[in-house]
């Protein structure tokens, strides 16, 4: 079972703890993040990153911060999980990748930055992954519309001679 | 001197024996991105049974096929792809729009899915349903051979027309506002904004 004590000692008193219905939440802020995370890397031996995945709290009531980014970790030896959660601003979010810890990261970093433009500092590789290279909006953010700004009909149409 | 036909003999116009052999020949480009895809393998599968109508030779090659069967949701992704799969179709060749989404985006109105692949490429013949019952698949490929029957040439001239979509504008005034104000990606030459002829539906203020 993760202390949360030790994490305190060396990290300092600014982490929090929540549980919710069995799950126990982590909150860092961003700038420890990536140290917190390689700390329960290395000493606490949660060996996967299951899932991670942001939250846009645009006119969430009580929120004070605009992005949530989560980890949700798993230890495979013990089956012990937790998430950390960290908290992310206008403008320019930014987080150190988490590549370098668990490579599952790749992926799921690509997708945040797809759906919500946060740029992973030292991904290898951060592109879209789901819309297409052109697409210049992020489309899970709160003040962007459903419908699109115009993009469904911004089609490239393709001549006869380049197909 | 009157001459008879031997019995084994008709008569008939080019350009109807050719849309007869055509017709009954259809090959399907199977392009199945969501469910409707499972319906149109139903279709084809031994209960429906698609080879009744000499339709069953699903070709995965543009090439071989005249049919091309959109069956489900188009996302932006992936129209480049099917734009090129419909250009790479020899002539004569003919589109059948199955389900909702196809035709018009269905519930997914959202920023990723196109509205109706009629605004981009050629569709004869719309199947509603979400999904369509294999039936209604069967009954729309019947109907595409009558129309084949009826409209198809020998020297297939009547595909000289067929080269824009024919889709309805925006129906939608907040759609018909956005469409216009869709800016070209910049730097991008082919993601210039489609040509929309506004109708009566389409008029701003």
């Amino acid at each position: 079972m993760l202390d949360l004590d030790s994490l305190h000692e060396q990290f300092g008193d600014d982490i929090t703890e929540s549980i919710f219905r069995d799950n126990r939440r982590i909150i860092v802020p961003s700038d420890k993040v990536y140290f917190v995370l390689e700390h329960l890397w290395r000493e606490c031996g949660f060996d996967m990153l299951v899932e991670m995945t942001a939250a846009d709290y645009l006119e969430y009531p009580g929120a004070t911060d605009r992005f949530g980014v989560m980890y949700v970790l798993l230890n495979t030896t013990t089956g012990e999980r937790v998430i950390v959660k960290t908290h992310l601003n206008l403008p320019d979010p930014e987080l150190p990748s988490v590549f370098p810890l668990w490579h599952s990261a790749d992926w799921l970093e690509r997708e945040i930055f797809d759906m919500f433009g946060i740029k992973f500092e030292g991904h290898p590789d951060l592109r879209r992954i789901l819309m297409p290279e052109e697409f210049t909006a992020f489309p899970l953010r709160k003040d962007y519309p459903l419908k699109g700004r115009g993009e469904r009909h911004n089609f490239p149409v393709i001549t006869r001679a380049d197909s | 001197m009157a001459v008879g036909l031997p019995e084994n003999l008709f008569l008939t116009k080019l350009d109807a024996a050719a849309s007869w052999a055509r017709s009954n020949s259809l090959w399907p480009m199977p392009f199945a991105t969501a469910c409707c895809g499972i319906e149109l393998m139903a279709t084809a599968a031994s209960r429906h049974d698609m080879a009744r109508f000499g339709a069953e030779v699903m070709r995965f090659s543009p090439r071989q096929c005249d049919l091309l069967i959109v069956a489900g949701r188009v996302v932006m992704k992936m129209l480049p792809v099917l734009q090129r799969i419909w250009l790479q179709m020899p002539e004569p060749k003919w589109c059948i729009s199955m389900g909702a989404c196809a035709c018009t985006g269905g519930v997914f109105d959202t920023y990723a899915v196109v509205q109706g692949v009629d605004g981009f490429i050629r569709v004869d013949l719309y199947v509603p349903g979400c999904p369509p019952r294999p039936e209604q698949l069967l009954a729309a490929l019947i109907e595409m051979q009558e129309k084949i029957k009826r409209t198809g040439t020998f020297t297939g001239r009547e595909f000289a027309g067929r080269t824009k979509s024919n889709g309805p504008p925006p129906f939608d005034r907040d759609e018909v506002r956005r469409s216009q104000e869709a800016a070209g990606v910049p730097g991008l030459d082919i993601y210039t904004p489609p040509e929309i002829q506004l109708g009566n539906a389409g008029k701003l203020n």
